[in-house]
């Protein structure tokens, strides 16, 4: 088996793309396997769209590069696409044709029997109703749909997808999510550029977040909420003096009155501690409980965006490790 | 799915056969077909003679002076004369202008609907797109040429008969042959007028804009026409692009004068080949961030 059949779908090495005095995306590497569901999370203007841009050779690197299926888009074109479909930003069509006409054009550009696999992609999207109409009258979520379809055409074995669900309507946002689903169970790999935290956290097994154009943490979706979210939740029957206590135990941090009682961070031998000091002061333990941070307050804390939580640094090393 | 039976999935695609330029060129055909404002360039290349053969009936014809005088004064004489006439108005500004409406705006019509990044994520070359963008720029203006001197020769010949003409040269040439002719000349002015969608695409690869792609090749053509007119720089005229719009007239002298062709081909070369040269390799290299 040759290096191309080993390689996995992608591959970022010290990506990078400059423009002007912009240092749009900074040296990154990440690496998405065969059968992830890969979020690429960050906010808007964190360089996502030109990462995955860079990664289909539609935009040429500053520096750094990357690989489809081991493959440089910029070294041997089109080929480094080969097995690979998807969109960037919003799906583009010509407005004056229907949405058939546009998957011809499509097909014919793909070659492979493409044009055959029209209505069965149709139907996928559920699409073929609307199928004689043209596309500039289609509404934002048909387009959408339009997009996967026309990325169904290439069999893909990678489908990359900038932010699919962006615009739709929440049963359009539904829709789509199970259709990414679906394909995810048919064995196809997805790199799926997002910054809907829920879809991501239900769709994704892997991550990686980016913000100012660097990558802030890459791995396991659980071993990010694992190590980013140690926290507790715990319930006396006086919190006041309980969050005194606690905030004079060094290996608790972060903690504070919520609306179910004092939400704190520690690991497992300082909780310990913190009980037995509660316990001293003769305070009741009526309940503590561990629980798992969000993607929401993880994602918030590695951009740097305001949220009460660990400093940035702490989960980047965590997913550095 | 493991690793291994996708990468064998990946590779059996690989392996299947790629589009052809020509696949990629049939659409672009099929593109300008399904767009309106293909239809407003040969609607004014063909409404151009239809408007002079009947204003020439309306008004009825008395010879003018100048260039085409020749065969101004054969106009009710034959109606081959009209769409040698229109060749010699139409050359200058016209003609250009229609070419360059589909030539600056091929790429750049593309960049800015966002449709070029989808074209350019199938599994044909930046390269081969490229190339059936050429190719269907002048294939435009072939049709757009060609349609205008049909609508000349049917009109004209259907106002003033099918007769022969005289020549540049004052020789009478029989109408059979003057119709080749016209036809011989069209295709000769459609290498510089190949040099002008050279230009076009070139502006519009760079330009990223539609209308300043084609208001741009028009604005060259336009100062080339006009350095050629400035007193002292008439040594420049040969190597003028607007020059080279007269060169089909050496084939309406007797006997055929090829120099000015020749001359055409290789000036109207050196505005083309680096043009689309230039064209080439900024498209292969071109950030595609529209969309």
């Amino acid at each position: 088996m040759n290096a191309e059949a080993t390689a996995p779908p992608v591959r970022a090495f010290a990506l990078s793309k400059r423009y002007d005095d912009v240092l749009a995306v900074d040296a990154v590497d990440l690496t998405v396997n065969a059968g992830d569901v890969y979020g690429f999370l960050g906010p808007n203007g964190a360089g996502k769209t030109t990462t995955l841009r860079m990664i289909l050779g539609l935009i040429t690197p500053t520096g750094g590069h990357a690989e489809l299926f081991g493959r440089d888009p910029m070294r041997v074109g089109a080929r480094a696409l080969d097995g690979v479909a998807g969109f960037v930003e919003a799906p583009r069509f010509y407005p004056y044709m229907t949405g058939r006409r546009n998957l011809e054009l499509l097909a014919d550009l793909d070659g492979d029997g493409a044009r055959g696999r029209i209505d069965e992609v149709l139907d996928v999207v559920e699409l073929a109703g609307r199928a004689k109409h043209k596309v500039g009258g289609y509404s934002h979520g048909m387009r959408q749909r339009l997009g996967i379809a026309a990325s169904l055409l290439r069999r893909p074995q990678l489908l990359i997808l900038d932010e699919p669900a962006t615009g739709l309507d929440p049963a359009g946002m539904r829709d789509m999510r199970d259709l990414i689903r679906r394909l995810a169970q048919d064995g196809i790999t997805v790199l799926l550029s997002s910054h809907q935290l829920p879809e991501v956290q239900e769709l994704c097994d892997r991550v990686a977040i980016v913000s100012s154009g660097k990558v802030v943490y890459e791995g396991a979706l659980t071993e990010l909420r694992r190590r980013g979210g140690s926290g507790y939740r715990l319930r006396t029957d006086d919190d006041t003096a309980a969050l005194e206590i606690a905030s004079t135990i060094a290996g608790v941090r972060h903690a504070r009155i919520t609306d179910g009682g004092v939400a704190l961070q520690a690991d497992e031998e300082h909780v310990g501690e913190l009980s037995l000091a509660l316990g001293r002061a003769g305070i009741a333990i009526l309940a503590l409980t561990p629980e798992l941070a969000t993607l929401e307050e993880l994602f918030f804390r590695l951009t740097g965006e305001p949220a009460g939580g660990a400093p940035e640094n702490e989960l980047a090393t965590a997913g550095a490790a | 799915m493991s690793a291994a039976a996708t990468a064998a999935r990946v590779q059996s695609t690989a392996r299947a056969a790629r589009p052809s330029t020509f696949a990629v060129y049939r659409w672009e055909l099929r593109k300008l077909r399904l767009q309106k404002r293909t239809y407003l360039g040969l609607a004014l290349g063909a409404l151009m003679p239809l408007i002079f053969v009947i204003s020439q009936n309306v008004r009825g014809h008395h010879g003018g002076g100048g260039q085409g005088s020749v065969f101004e004064s054969q106009i009710t004489q034959s109606g081959l004369a009209t769409p040698v006439l229109l060749l010699l108005w139409m050359s200058l500004f016209l003609l250009p202008l229609i070419a360059a409406l589909v030539a600056g705006d091929i790429v750049a019509a593309e960049d800015g609907n966002g449709t070029l990044k989808t074209i350019l994520t199938r599994s044909v070359d930046r390269g081969q797109v490229f190339a059936a963008k050429v190719l269907a720029a002048c294939t435009y203006a072939v049709l757009a040429v060609y349609l205008t001197a049909t609508v000349a020769v049917v009109a004209g010949v259907a106002s003033w008969g099918f007769k022969s003409v005289t020549s540049f040269s004052g020789t009478v040439v029989a109408a059979p042959k003057a119709l080749l002719l016209v036809y011989v000349a069209n295709t000769v002015y459609l290498i510089p007028l190949f040099a002008v969608v050279a230009i076009g695409i070139l502006l519009s690869t760079v330009a990223r804009n539609s209308a300043g792609a084609v208001v741009g090749t028009v604005g060259i053509t336009l100062i080339l026409a006009i350095v050629g007119a400035i007193p002292g720089l008439e040594g420049l005229g040969p190597y003028l692009l607007t020059k080279q719009y007269e060169a089909w007239q050496g084939l309406l002298r007797t006997p055929t004068d090829w120099a000015p062709i020749i001359h055409s081909l290789w000036v109207c070369g050196l505005y083309a080949v680096p043009a689309l040269f230039a064209a080439y390799l900024v498209f292969l290299r071109r950030d595609v961030a529209g969309g």
